[in-house]
C-alpha cells in the first residue's frame, strides 16, 4: 500500500501564494501527470510531496499517516518517496555507480559488494552497463538523467516523483528517458510526473491534472482532459502546447 | 607532418610576432635596469651592502640550513590549519538552534583572528600563555607560536571553505536530501567534497602566505631563516643575508604561486 | 659673579667651537657634532633616555669626546637610529653612533669604528629559580641550559664560542623580549654585556640573578665598544685621537667609575 493523499495543501513564498489549496489522491500503482503553464506550481507541488518544501497549511497523508506535520523528521519519508529533477543534479565528484550507491550505503547499510549486484542489474536494464564508472561530465544528458533515475530507484522507493525530467534534454535524447518511464510503469511503480510531454501523458497516465495558478483546475483520465476539457483555461493551454 | 589550416598558420605567425615583441621589450627593460642602475651615485655602496658576493657565499649555506626550520614549522602547522579551518567552516554553517552558540563562537573566532595582525597574535599567545607559568616543554615558543599561526590561518581557511560551501548550488543539497540522506551526510559526502575542491587554489595562496609568515615566529625566539639572516646582518653589518633569504623564499613560493594560478585558470575555464 | 662666570664660559665655549680643530669641515653640519643613540637608549648607557643631559656612560663619553674634538655641550646634537639605520648604505645622518656597538673585523668591512671606549665583561643573566634548580658558574653546567640573546648583539657568536650550548639558543629583537621569554620560562639564561645584565637583573626581572661573568680582559674575544662611523669617515682620525687622549689622561676611567656599577661580586665563570 502506498497511497499519497493531499488535502487542501497550501504553500506561499513570502506573500506569493504558489500552491493555493490542492486536493489530490494518488493510489498505489497509479501514474498521475501534472500539466500546466510554467509557473503554475508543478515543481513546488512535487517538492512539497517530498517534504523538500514544508507546507503552510493542509495535510499530506502517506498510507494514512500525516507526513506534513510540522517538526516531523522528513528523512524516513524521503526514503520512501524518490525524486528526479529536471537538471539531473548528479553528484559531479562521483562515478555513476557511486552516485547510486551513496544513499543505500549510508541509509540501508551494507557493503559495496553487497549492494553492487542489484545496482549493476539496474544499470544494465537501463542500457548503462558500460557507463557505470564514468563521471557525470563524461555522460550525455540522457545518460545522466537515466543515472539520476537509477540513483532514486536504488533506495527502493514506493513512489517516484519526476519533475520535467526530459525538458533539459536534446530532442533525440528524450526517447531513451521516456523508455525508462515506460519500463517503470509496466513494473507497476506509483509515479507522479510534472511534464510537457503531452503525447506521453496521454498514452500512459491514469490521471491528468491541469494546474493553474496553484490550483488544480481540472483533473480526470487523459482522454477526457485532452479531448473534452471542461475548463476554458485548459482548452487554451492545450491549444498552445498540442 | 599534419598540414596547417589557413587559420592555424595565420595564428602561428601572429604568435611568433607577439613573442618577438614581448622578448624585445623585456630585453630592453632589463638592459635599462642593468645599465642604468649602476650609474646611480650610491650604487657602489648599495652593492657592497646588499649584493655582496663574499657575504652571500659565506652566509647562504647557514640560511638554507635555517630554512629547514621554516619548512618544518609549516609542515606541522598546515594539516592542523586545514582541519581546524574545516571544522570552523562547518560550525559557521550549523542551522540547528541548539548549536547556535557554536555557530556564534565560530563567527566571533573568524572575525577576531582575521581582524588582528599576525605578529600581534604571535606576541600575545607566544609570550602571554607561557607567562602563565606552564612547565616545560609546554611553554615552548614553538608550540605557542605555531598555535598563533594555526589560529590566524584557520580563520582565513574557514572563510575560504565557507565561500566554497556557499558556491555549491542548492540543487545538490536538494538532490541529496531527496534521497533521504541526513543533513550531516549531505554535507560530508555531497557538499564538502565539491566545496573543498573548488577552493583549492584560494587555499593554496593562503598556504603560500603561511610559508612566508612562519618567519614571524622569529620574534618570539625560534631561529629560522629570517632571524638567522638578521644575525648575519648584525655580525657583518651587511644586508646581503636578507637578499639570500629572499631568494630562498622565492625559490619555493614562485613555483607554488604559478601552480596555484594554473589551477585557478583551469578551474575557471572548466566552469565557464 | 655668576653672570661673569657664565659669560666667560660662553666665550670660551664659542671660541672652542670655532677653534681650528681636527674636526673642522668634516662634520655633517659645520660646527656641530651629531651623535646618534638608540631608540630608546637604555640605562646605564643613557639615563632616562635623555642623552642631552650628559648623564649615563655613553652620554658622558659623547660629551667628553666632543669637548676633546673642540665641540662644547651646546654644539652636540643628538639623533636616534636603529641598528639597521646605522649600517644602511648611503649618506649617514650622524657623525658618530654609539649604542654599545661591538667592534668586529666583519663589521669593519662595512663601517668604521673608533678606538674602543669600553671593554665589556660578558655576564650570564638568569633567574633565582634556575640557580636554585642547580645551575652553577662553570661552562659544563651552562651548556645544559636553554639560552637566549639579543639577535643584534655579538652575544650571539660569543654564546657559540664561549659556551656552545647543547640546545640551539632562542634569539630576540631587544632586551625587553629576552626578559619576557625568561619570565615565561622559555629560556634559562641570556648573555649580555655586564652593565646591561646588571640593570636587567636588578630592575627589569622579577627574580633576576647574575650567575657569573666572562671577564673583560679575557684573552680571546674581548667585547669592545666603539663609535660607529660611515666607512672611510674623515672624522675617524680625530675621534680616535680624542678617545686615546681620554684613555691616557684617565678621564674615560673616571666616567666609567661614575656610571657603570662596580663589577666585583659577580663570580668568574670557570
Ligand atoms: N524557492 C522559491 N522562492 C520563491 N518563489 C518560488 C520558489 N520556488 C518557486 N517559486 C515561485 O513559485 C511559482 C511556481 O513555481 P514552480 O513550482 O517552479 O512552477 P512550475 O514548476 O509549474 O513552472 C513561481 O511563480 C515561482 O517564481
Ligand atoms: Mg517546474
Amino acid at each position: 500500500m502506498a497511497d499519497l493523499k493531499l488535502e487542501n495543501v497550501q504553500k506561499a513564498f513570502g506573500d506569493n501564494p504558489v500552491i493555493r489549496g490542492i486536493d489530490l489522491t494518488i493510489t498505489k500503482g497509479e501514474m498521475v501527470c501534472l500539466i500546466g503553464a510554467s509557473g503554475s506550481g508543478k515543481s513546488t507541488l512535487l517538492r512539497c510531496m517530498n517534504l523538500l518544501e514544508p507546507i503552510d497549511d493542509g495535510n499530506i497523508f502517506l498510507d494514512g499517516t500525516d507526513i506534513s506535520e510540522p517538526g516531523k523528521d522528513p528523512q524516513p519519508v524521503r526514503q520512501r518517496i524518490g525524486m528526479v529533477f529536471q537538471s539531473y543534479n548528479l553528484f559531479p565528484h562521483m562515478t555513476a555507480l557511486d552516485n547510486a550507491m551513496l544513499a543505500p550505503r549510508r541509509i540501508l547499510g551494507g557493503s559495496r559488494a553487497q549492494l553492487r549486484p542489484a545496482l549493476e542489474e539496474m544499470f544494465t536494464r537501463f542500457g548503462l552497463h558500460d557507463r557505470m564508472n564514468h563521471f557525470p561530465d563524461q555522460l550525455s544528458g540522457g545518460q545522466q538523467q537515466r543515472v539520476a533515475i537509477i540513483r532514486a530507484l536504488a533506495m527502493q522507493p514506493e513512489i517516484m516523483l519526476f519533475d520535467e525530467i526530459t525538458s533539459a534534454l536534446d530532442p533525440e535524447l528524450v526517447g531513451e528517458v521516456l523508455d525508462v518511464l515506460r519500463d517503470l510503469r509496466s513494473q507497476g511503480m506509483t509515479m507522479v510526473l510534472a511534464t510537457h510531454e503531452m503525447g506521453f501523458a496521454r498514452e500512459l497516465a491514469d490521471k491528468v491534472c491541469f494546474l493553474h495558478q496553484g490550483r488544480i483546475l481540472e483533473q480526470g483520465p487523459p482522454d477526457q482532459i485532452f479531448e473534452a476539457p471542461n475548463e476554458e483555461r485548459t482548452k487554451a493551454f492545450l491549444s498552445r502546447v498540442l | 607532418m599534419p598540414t596547417q589550416t589557413r587559420r592555424q598558420s595565420f595564428e602561428a605567425r601572429q604568435r611568433k610576432r607577439a613573442n618577438m615583441i614581448a622578448a624585445a621589450s623585456t630585453f630592453a627593460v632589463l638592459a635599462a635596469i642593468v645599465l642604468l642602475v649602476p650609474l646611480a651615485p650610491g650604487w657602489e655602496n648599495v652593492k657592497r651592502s646588499f649584493f655582496n658576493g663574499a657575504v652571500f657565499a659565506k652566509t647562504f649555506p647557514g640560511l638554507l640550513n635555517a630554512f629547514v626550520m621554516d619548512v618544518a614549522i609549516f609542515l606541522w602547522c598546515a594539516p592542523l590549519i586545514a582541519a581546524l579551518g574545516l571544522i570552523v567552516a562547518i560550525a559557521r554553517d550549523l542551522r540547528s538552534p541548539a548549536l547556535y552558540p557554536v555557530r556564534l563562537l565560530a563567527i566571533a573566532y573568524t572575525d577576531v583572528f582575521r581582524g588582528l595582525p599576525v605578529i600581534l597574535v604571535i606576541y600575545l599567545i607566544g609570550f602571554g600563555i607561557p607567562g602563565l607559568g606552564l612547565p616545560r616543554p609546554w611553554n615552548s615558543p614553538y608550540i605557542w607560536g605555531s598555535l598563533a599561526l594555526i589560529l590566524v590561518y584557520s580563520a582565513y581557511v574557514a572563510e575560504v571553505i565557507r565561500s566554497g560551501i556557499e558556491s555549491i548550488h542548492d540543487s545538490q543539497r536538494n538532490a541529496a536530501l531527496s534521497l533521504g540522506l541526513s543533513g550531516g551526510d549531505t554535507m560530508r559526502y555531497v557538499i564538502l567534497p565539491q566545496a573543498v575542491r573548488r577552493v583549492v587554489p584560494a587555499n593554496m595562496n593562503l598556504f603560500i602566505a603561511l610559508q612566508k609568515d612562519v618567519a614571524l615566529l622569529s620574534f618570539i625566539g625560534p631561529v629560522e631563516i629570517f632571524r638567522q639572516a638578521g644575525v648575519y646582518k648584525s655580525l657583518m653589518a651587511n644586508f646581503t643575508p636578507y637578499v639570500g633569504a629572499a631568494l630562498i623564499f622565492l625559490a619555493l613560493t614562485i613555483p607554488a604561486t604559478r601552480y596555484a594560478d594554473y589551477l585557478m585558470n583551469k578551474q575557471s575555464k572548466a566552469r565557464s | 659673579m655668576k653672570f661673569w662666570t657664565t659669560a666667560a664660559a660662553l666665550m670660551l665655549a664659542s671660541s672652542a667651537a670655532y677653534a681650528d680643530s681636527c674636526a673642522t669641515g668634516k662634520t655633517l653640519t659645520d660646527g656641530m657634532l651629531t651623535v646618534a643613540t638608540g631608540n630608546p637608549a637604555y640605562f646605564p648607557w643613557v639615563m632616562d633616555d635623555a642623552p642631552e643631559t650628559g648623564k649615563g656612560f655613553e652620554a658622558a663619553v659623547a660629551y667628553a669626546v666632543a669637548a676633546e674634538m673642540g665641540f662644547d655641550a651646546d654644539h652636540v646634537a643628538w639623533i636616534r637610529t636603529s641598528f639597521d639605520q646605522a649600517i644602511q648604505p648611503g649618506a649617514k645622518e650622524f657623525d658618530v653612533n654609539m649604542q654599545q656597538f661591538s667592534i668586529t673585523p666583519e663589521r669593519e668591512e662595512m663601517v668604521d669604528f673608533s678606538a674602543p671606549y669600553y671593554t665589556s665583561a660578558m655576564a650570564v643573566l638568569t633567574t633565582k629559580s634556575v640557580v636554585e634548580a642547580g645551575a652553577t658558574a662553570d661552562v659544563a653546567s651552562l651548556k645544559s641550559l636553554i639560552w637566549g640573546a639579543d639577535a643584534n648583539t655579538t652575544a650571539v657568536p660569543m654564546l657559540g664560542d664561549l659556551i656552545a650550548p647543547e640546545k640551539s639558543p632562542l634569539l630576540y629583537d631587544d632586551n625587553a623580549d629576552v626578559t619576557a621569554a625568561m619570565q615565561a620560562g622559555q629560556i634559562d639564561a641570556a648573555l649580555f654585556d655586564l652593565p646591561t645584565a646588571l640593570y636587567l637583573s636588578a630592575v627589569v626581572l622579577n627574580d633576576g640573578a647574575l650567575l657569573g661573568q666572562f671577564p673583560a680582559d679575557r684573552g680571546e674575544n674581548p667585547d669592545q665598544f666603539g663609535m660607529l662611523m660611515e666607512k672611510g669617515s674623515p672624522l675617524k682620525e680625530c675621534v680616535d685621537a680624542a678617545i686615546t687622549a681620554l684613555t691616557e689622561n684617565g678621564k674615560l676611567a673616571e666616567i666609567e667609575a661614575e656610571w657603570l656599577q662596580a663589577t666585583t661580586g659577580v663570580p668568574l665563570i670557570k
